[in-house]
């Protein structure tokens, strides 16, 4: 199977601290792959490297063929990488709809000219946006939410809702940050389904970051164990959860 | 949703058109007293001001306190163009408008050149370097001294003297005296136009492609970059836009005096117009336009009050926040209006 992520040596520092260190991960399409490791260990940090919001010291990342080390973090949307945030991060003064519409943003244009005077283009790309949005809605059971303020959704809602929008980007990979994080054990099983089914709808290459056992040994195919910013383990999910350095470093005797 | 937003801005549009009917006839009828006559374009000049400032403070969520530096920009350079083509153009509507084409222009360019280094600051640093870059404008354009003689135009920062005219030669922009002889081509008409044709711009941008990404950038930053919205450019559309509209704004209020000097666009119009939008509501439009035209209006009519102006703009600005923004105040408000609100169809968040 092709590559979706290719990513070699990355590292950063931020000041005399080596955040991570010769990080290496590839990702084939379409698969689910974990990336799991104690707090501190620098998940998130690769996380902001792979989207731009920090640049890397170090190593370079190719997305499906194309390098994109060094883009700029709305570049590096439109290259095709969609992510969700570990403390959820929606347009919270926003209606629902309007957050997934955002996220269409580069995917249905139309000159700020077309807006102000109300063109047809404008008529148009709104049109579609609003059926496209709905549909995404539908998908991820929050189309009776999408007059609410976004804000005002519980929590499980929002979390749905931050990857609808990470969705409507039309990504080719999704990097999930905890999306299971502060949810009980229904929750998170049913987010698991919704999961699987976003893998397999919209045929999507998934990297998540996850400290639930259970949805990690569930769901993923492959993992990495990143400890103290290096890779501690890589490889199929069994092989490496029963890995005695692992279980040692992080899942605990 | 759509039809709701529609309806909610066909009520603004309906409130301005109403009001401008009423004061019209009113006005022709004779039954204005000159005070409110003369007030008549200032508060025209107010709401632009105020609906553009609530795109920059309301919906992209910056502080800026420099909007009286670039209607300053649009008044001088609106009124320099009249001055230089008073004699060419003699359609006082047309010369307006051209007037005004020309300083929102000039402001447009203002507002993007500081908007480029000042956006990329957060907060109360941005507020603090706007209002910086506001009284700079302001300095600057009060030691311009620009004259014109057979020989073409003359350009001096020191003095009046120092322009070099031939005695023939005809002051235009002099310095801290400003410019005089503007000719008085407001009415109250273009006003209600311009209020018209600011609000078409601004509620068409804020329900559009454009505004819900300046929204989602307001919002949420990192977010918004993360799905591929370019945060700076939007910001720096957002400020320019403000700035051309508060230029257009500057021109009108120049062509309403008789002496136009930089000196008035100092610091505490631009908190004038800041009070305008918190006291409205920020990001609310329909807000701006009632809150601006109160304003106005009050001291005047509260003329023998004058002395304690600030005082009850302050305390008004405190309750208002308070009955806004207090938890214990919403609470309060939910328990006793919380039926009456909902009833009416109405959402408390």
């Amino acid at each position: 199977m092709a590559q979706m992520l290719e990513v070699r040596n990355l590292g950063i520092s931020f000041g005399g601290l080596r955040a991570v260190n010769e990080f290496s991960l590839s990702v084939k399409k379409g698969q689910l792959y974990g990336l799991i490791g104690p707090n501190g260990a620098g998940k998130t940090t690769v996380f902001n490297l792979l989207t731009g919001v920090y640049k890397p010291d170090t190593g370079s990342v190719i997305l499906d063929g194309k390098d994109i080390t060094g883009m700029k973090t709305a570049q590096i949307s439109r290259a095709g990488i969609a992510r969700t945030f570990q403390n959820i991060r929606l347009f919270g003064k926003m209606p629902v709809l309007d957050n997934v519409k955002a996220g269409l943003h580069n995917r249905h244009r139309y000159s700020s000219v077309a807006g102000i005077l109300r063109l047809p283009a404008y008529f148009k790309e709104e049109k579609l946006m609003d059926e496209r949005a709905m549909e995404l809605l539908k998908v991820f059971d929050l189309d009776g939410d999408a007059e609410k303020i976004a804000s005002g959704l519980p929590y499980g809602k929002q979390r749905r809702l931050e990857i609808a929008r990470a969705m409507a980007t039309d990504p080719k990979l999704l990097l999930l940050d905890e999306p299971a994080a502060g949810m009980n054990p229904k929750e998170t099983q049913e987010l698991m389904e919704m999961i699987s089914f976003v893998r397999k709808e919209f045929d999507m290459t998934i990297l998540l970051i996850e400290h639930d056992m259970r949805l990690v040994s569930g769901i993923c195919e492959e993992l990495t164990v990143l400890n103290f910013g290096e890779v501690l383990a890589q490889g199929a999910t069994q092989t490496v959860l029963s890995d005695p350095e692992v279980i040692a470093a992080y899942l605990g005797e | 949703m759509r039809s709701k937003k529609l309806k909610n801005n066909l009520i603004t549009y309906g409130i301005v058109v109403v009001a401008f009917i009423i004061m019209q006839s009113l006005s022709s009828a004779g039954m204005l007293s000159s005070l409110m006559k003369g007030l008549l374009v200032p508060i025209c000049v107010y709401i632009v001001l105020a609906v553009s400032l609530n795109l920059v403070v309301g919906i992209s969520g910056e502080l800026s306190l420099g909007h009286a530096g670039f209607m300053c920009v649009g008044a001088f350079g609106g009124a320099f163009f009249s001055k230089c083509v008073q004699e060419t153009i003699t359609v006082p509507a047309l010369r307006l408008f051209l007037a005004m084409l020309v300083g929102a222009a000039l402001a447009a360019l203002f507002g993007f050149l500081i908007g480029i280094p000042v956006l990329r600051l957060k907060g109360d640093y941005l507020a603090i370097v706007t209002l910086a870059f506001g009284e700079i404008i302001k300095n600057v354009i009060n030691v311009i001294y620009i004259g014109v003689d057979g020989a073409g135009l003359h350009f001096s920062m020191r003095d009046q003297f120092s322009l070099g005219m031939a005695p023939d030669g005809k002051i235009l922009i002099n310095g801290a005296q400003g410019i005089t002889g503007t000719p008085k081509d407001s009415t109250f008409f273009a006003g209600f136009v311009l209020i018209m044709v600011t609000l078409f711009i601004i509620m068409n941008l804020i329900d559009s492609r454009d505004g819900r990404a300046v929204m989602a950038i307001r919002d949420s930053r990192i977010a918004a970059e993360s799905i591929g919205i370019n945060v700076t450019g939007y910001k720096l559309m957002c400020f320019t836009v403000s700035a051309a509209l508060a230029g257009a704004a500057g021109t009108l209020y120049a062509h309403n005096l008789a002496t136009l000097t930089a000196s008035k666009f100092n610091f505490n119009t631009s908190i004038l117009v800041l009070v305008f939008v918190v006291l409205g509501g920020m990001g609310s439009i329909r807000g701006s336009v009632i809150a601006a035209t109160a304003l106005t209006l009050l001291p005047e009519l509260l003329r023998g009050l004058n002395n304690y102006r600030m005082l009850i703009y302050s305390i008004i600005l405190i309750a208002m926040m308070l009955y806004n923004w207090a938890p214990k105040v919403l609470e309060w408000r939910e328990r006793h209006f919380g039926r009456l609100l909902h009833r009416n169809g109405k959402e408390v968040e």
